[in-house]
């Protein structure tokens, strides 16, 4: 599996990325800087998390319009899956890979703690080796995680199963004090139509390997490991 | 030229920040304050001296940059 994660200025969690890519595939990932205009052949791109340009403007709105993401876009559009990871998941929607936006949360704090997710479809790459409606704990880490889109696009990704994980408690039942960030439909991750790209705010490569306190983001990486595209 | 743009959230998109403003002034002792909204402001100076054409490029601008119009408008002032 040939991956390449995309390294902004701010970004912070391409390292953690790289070591869970690496772990799973037996293969490090290209990193990539911003400035690249050109991507080789890829079976994965990811981006990660951090602070791209410092959330000037919006939070992943700069990033949206740097060079590399030109290219990003065009491989996704040839079907290359990409991963964006909370940062990621925010240059995603500024970027229109993925609809709706992310808002501030709306506690107006930053939320730094594990949540409980409800995996919500098994029908993607980066999701096949989960069980559908089983629960996993990954971290959250962000101050602008509050997914917002019109009744038209939620009903949209509703009715075609794009959200994939969304917040509950331990149970797996869905309430107030599961959902971080305000998030509409308690979202905390959802897939392009294609289903080739996803976007999620918690963070697998965090909780990617049961030294570090838990492993229920591997199961995404050593599905992706298997990738190979053309 | 210069350009002032003003974004604010579109009505009915939530505004955490503007309602925390709104409380800290009722708790300060401001009667009366209703809703209260939180915006930006962004100015520009451009080489253009032609305002129809410094409209029409800052106009541009909002859409692909400046603002994200899923829960943004914006307005734009011409020079003075």
């Amino acid at each position: 599996m040939r991956a390449a994660v995309i390294v902004f200025p701010g970004s912070n969690c391409d390292r953690d990325v790289a070591v869970a890519l690496e772990q799973a595939s037996g293969r490090p990932p290209k990193m990539v800087w911003h400035k690249d205009a050109v991507l080789p052949a890829l079976d994965l791109i990811v981006l990660p998390g951090g602070f791209s340009y410092g959330d000037y403007l919006r939070s992943g709105a700069m990033a949206a319009r740097s060079p590399v993401l030109a290219a990003v876009v065009a491989s996704a559009k040839r079907g290359v899956p990409v991963l964006g990871i909370c940062n990621g998941f925010q240059v995603l929607t500024e970027c229109g890979l993925l609809p709706g936006v992310l808002m501030p949360n709306a506690g107006l704090r930053f939320v730094c703690r594990d949540v409980f997710l409800k995996v919500e479809t098994t029908d993607s790459a980066f999701t096949l080796g989960y069980t559908e409606g089983n629960v996993v704990r990954l971290p959250v880490a962000h101050g602008d995680g509050n997914y917002f889109a019109d009744t038209e696009i939620l009903d949209r990704l509703e009715g075609e199963g794009r959200v994939a994980f969304r917040y509950v408690d331990s149970e797996g039942c869905r309430s107030v004090g599961a959902n971080p960030n305000g998030s509409m439909n308690d979202i905390a991750g959802v897939l392009s139509e294609s289903r080739t790209v996803l976007g999620l705010m918690p963070h697998p490569e965090r909780l990617a390997d049961s030294r570090l306190g838990g492993d229920d983001g591997r199961v995404m990486f050593d599905a992706l490991a298997a990738l190979e595209t053309t | 030229m210069k350009a002032r743009i003003h974004v604010t959230l579109k009505i009915g998109v939530l505004d955490p920040q503007g309602k925390a403003i709104g409380h800290a002034l009722g708790a300060m002792g401001f009667d009366g304050v209703g809703e209260v909204r939180q915006g930006k402001v962004i100015d520009i100076e451009l080489a253009e001296t032609n305002p129809d054409k410094v409209r029409t490029a800052v106009d541009d601008m909002c859409r692909k940059l400046l603002a994200n119009t899923v829960i943004e408008s914006y307005e734009i002032e011409i020079d003075r």
